[in-house]
């Protein structure tokens, strides 16, 4: 069984971004990046099951400026057998992304397909779900737990309130939510074998794929800020703030 | 123009119900001014659908009856929605797990680049959403003919139900197929829903064990009658189920009143609670960063404050 797992690279999930002082978008200039998080656990997942003796080779894609490389190289360093770079041009929109990915698919024959369930950057959680729609594949989001029986993965979903399991056929797409498992420490022995390591460099452009934005950023600006309020000495204190509020029933 | 909206069905107790959140998504489609749409797809459906008929602004109700769907995969919903899809102009749900594993399918399968939780709409195609984890708000404009996104609930008021739509019941395209539902684990509790609950207790890692967060915060909630919520570090430490998470990846929640115990207030976390109107903090460290968000902060050592605000209601 052969695992395609795609990675984003996107800023660091422990800084506060920042807005360019014209509105017109956040600025990451000079900004920590690293893998996001959920993707972690997506090579986590892969790794597994390869260690198992269930998957035979992990690839893992991302899409993306030359850039790109240093979260390859993390995923390399994780354990992954081979490493893409699809390098794309413009900041590329989910829709776009997932034709790009199908492309890669096509041309890999992965059995299984892991995401992460969402980015955090643009918080979108849609790219899996295109993709599988694509591929006309079934898909399991937000997988907490993962299981392969015979020609089937069984994907435990979070969902509201609880949590529920699908047996999808393979080839199938799963995106990982943060509860899939525990993603391993890269060591730095490894990390200095992955810098050698070849990164397969593919041209979005080859696959003739339209890949132009649709959606259009007008601007960009700072939500609403809580106001901190006051700090009260003791719990009756509290209690008597707290029933002065009209509606508050205590 | 039309609109559709999709409806989330409930499975509350082994009886079903049209998720409340589907009187906000019709709040958020009247900005097209257009004929709107509800679509519930279930298995036994007649009376959900004679609920959502009575939802102020719901012109047509379309329901579908099939066994497969008695548990709605993403796939045959998709496929679904896709089969009457040439008749809309916009396709909305409320922002859920439901809704975020169907939606984007069917934007792909629509050739649409589809927008979540949008907490604003500017015009037709013009929508404000929040990305890095709600720190920054963008304006997007869609320039697809068709428009596929999620609204963020809490941002639109409900619908009266004072409707009398007309109910339409249609076939559904054939299952899917190669997936298959096994099973579900619905938390059984007699508290309020989180997405619902006018109270919110939220403990976090400094609870220390699952006997001390039930121990501790049960009888909290209970005296509150409020719903109990948790951090991603209670969660992964086993102190309570995933699904009371409150965060980025857990449930948003604005609640009346929301009590952080022992919570140090992670952007991932605040992400999940910051519309709730009134905020308690208590935390013995003075410079933990959920008092920047709170209305009340309250330094103390969960471990007497609980006990002693409990005893006081
Ligand atoms: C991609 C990603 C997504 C995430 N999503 C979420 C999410 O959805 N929700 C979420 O909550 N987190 C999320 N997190 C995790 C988040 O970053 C924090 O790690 C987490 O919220 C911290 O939980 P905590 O406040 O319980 O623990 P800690 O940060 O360890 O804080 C414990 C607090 O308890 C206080 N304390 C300790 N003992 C006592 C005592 N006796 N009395 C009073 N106070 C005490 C401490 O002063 C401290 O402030 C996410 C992280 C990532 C990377
Ligand atoms: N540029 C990218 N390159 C490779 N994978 C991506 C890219 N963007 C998103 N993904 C994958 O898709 C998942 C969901 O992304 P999104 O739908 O954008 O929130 C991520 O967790 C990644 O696994």
């Amino acid at each position: 069984m052969k695992i395609l797992v795609a990675v984003k690279r996107v800023v660091d999930y422990n800084i506060k971004v920042r807005i360019k002082t014209d509105g017109s978008d956040v600025d990451i200039e000079g900004v920590k990046m690293g893998i996001n998080p959920f993707d972690e656990n997506a090579i986590e997942e892969a790794l597994r099951l390869k260690e198992s003796g269930l998957a035979t080779e992990v690839v893992v894609v991302s899409i993306g400026s030359s850039a790109n490389q240093d979260v390859l190289r993390h995923a390399l360093a994780m354990g992954a057998d081979h490493a893409i770079l699809l390098e794309a041009a413009i900041a590329i929109q989910p829709l776009a992304a997932a034709k790009l990915l199908k492309a890669m698919v096509q041309r890999e024959q992965p059995d299984l397909i892991i995401l992460g369930k969402q980015t955090i950057d643009d918080d979108t959680g849609q790219l899996g779900q295109m993709l599988a729609a694509l591929l006309d594949y079934p898909q399991g989001t937000f997988a907490s737990a993962l299981q392969i029986e015979g020609n089937e993965c069984l994907v435990t979903r979070e969902v509201d309130g609880g949590t529920e399991t699908i047996a999808l056929s393979l080839p199938a797409v799963v995106t990982a939510d943060l509860r899939l498992n525990n993603p391993r420490f890269v060591k730095l022995p490894n990390l200095m074998m992955a810098r050698k390591k070849i990164i397969e460099t593919i041209d979005g452009s080859d696959f003739s794929i339209n890949i132009e934005s649709r959606l259009n950023l007008l601007k960009v600006s700072e939500p609403p800020a809580r106001k901190a309020g006051i700090k009260v000495a003791s719990v009756e204190e509290l209690l008597s703030k707290l029933r002065a509020h009209e509606g508050i029933l205590l | 123009m039309t609109t559709l909206i999709l409806a989330e069905i409930l499975n509350d107790h082994d009886s079903q119900q049209l998720s409340p959140s589907a009187l906000q998504a019709v709040a958020a489609a009247q900005f097209w001014n257009s004929p709107i749409h509800l679509l519930i797809a279930g298995n036994n459906t007649a009376s959900i659908a004679q609920k959502a008929a009575s939802i102020s602004g719901v012109e047509r109700v379309i329901h579908t009856n099939s066994d497969h769907f008695s548990h709605p995969i993403a796939e045959d919903l998709a496929n679904l929605i896709v089969s009457i899809s040439h008749d809309y102009e916009v396709i909305l749900a409320t922002h859920s797990s439901f809704s975020r594993n169907v939606l984007p399918r069917v934007a792909a399968l629509l050739d649409v680049e589809m927008i979540s939780d949008v907490l604003e709409i500017k015009a037709d195609n013009t929508y404000v959403r929040a990305v890095y984890a709600g720190n920054v708000l963008t304006t997007i404009q869609s320039v697809d003919a068709l428009q596929v996104l999620t609204i963020h609930a809490s941002s639109f008021t409900a619908q009266s139900l004072e409707g009398d739509a007309e109910i339409v019941s249609i076939a559904s395209p054939a299952a899917f197929g190669k997936t298959r539902w096994i099973s579900e684990v619905r938390s059984q509790s007699d508290r309020p829903a989180l997405s619902a609950a006018r109270v919110i207790v939220s403990g976090g890692r400094s609870l220390a064990s699952a006997e001390n967060f039930q121990q501790l915060l049960s009888p909290l909630a209970d005296k509150l009658g409020a719903a109990l919520g948790a951090t991603r570090a209670a969660v992964d430490a086993g102190f309570a189920p995933n699904e009371i998470q409150v965060g980025q990846t857990g449930i948003v929640v604005a609640p009346e009143l929301y009590i952080a115990v022992g919570v140090s207030g992670a952007v991932q976390h605040i992400y999940g609670m910051k519309e709730s109107r009134i905020v308690v903090a208590i935390n013995q460290d003075p410079d933990a960063p959920i008092f920047q968000v709170a209305d009340y902060g309250l330094v103390a050592d969960l471990f007497e404050a609980i006990p002693a605000l409990t005893a006081a209601l």
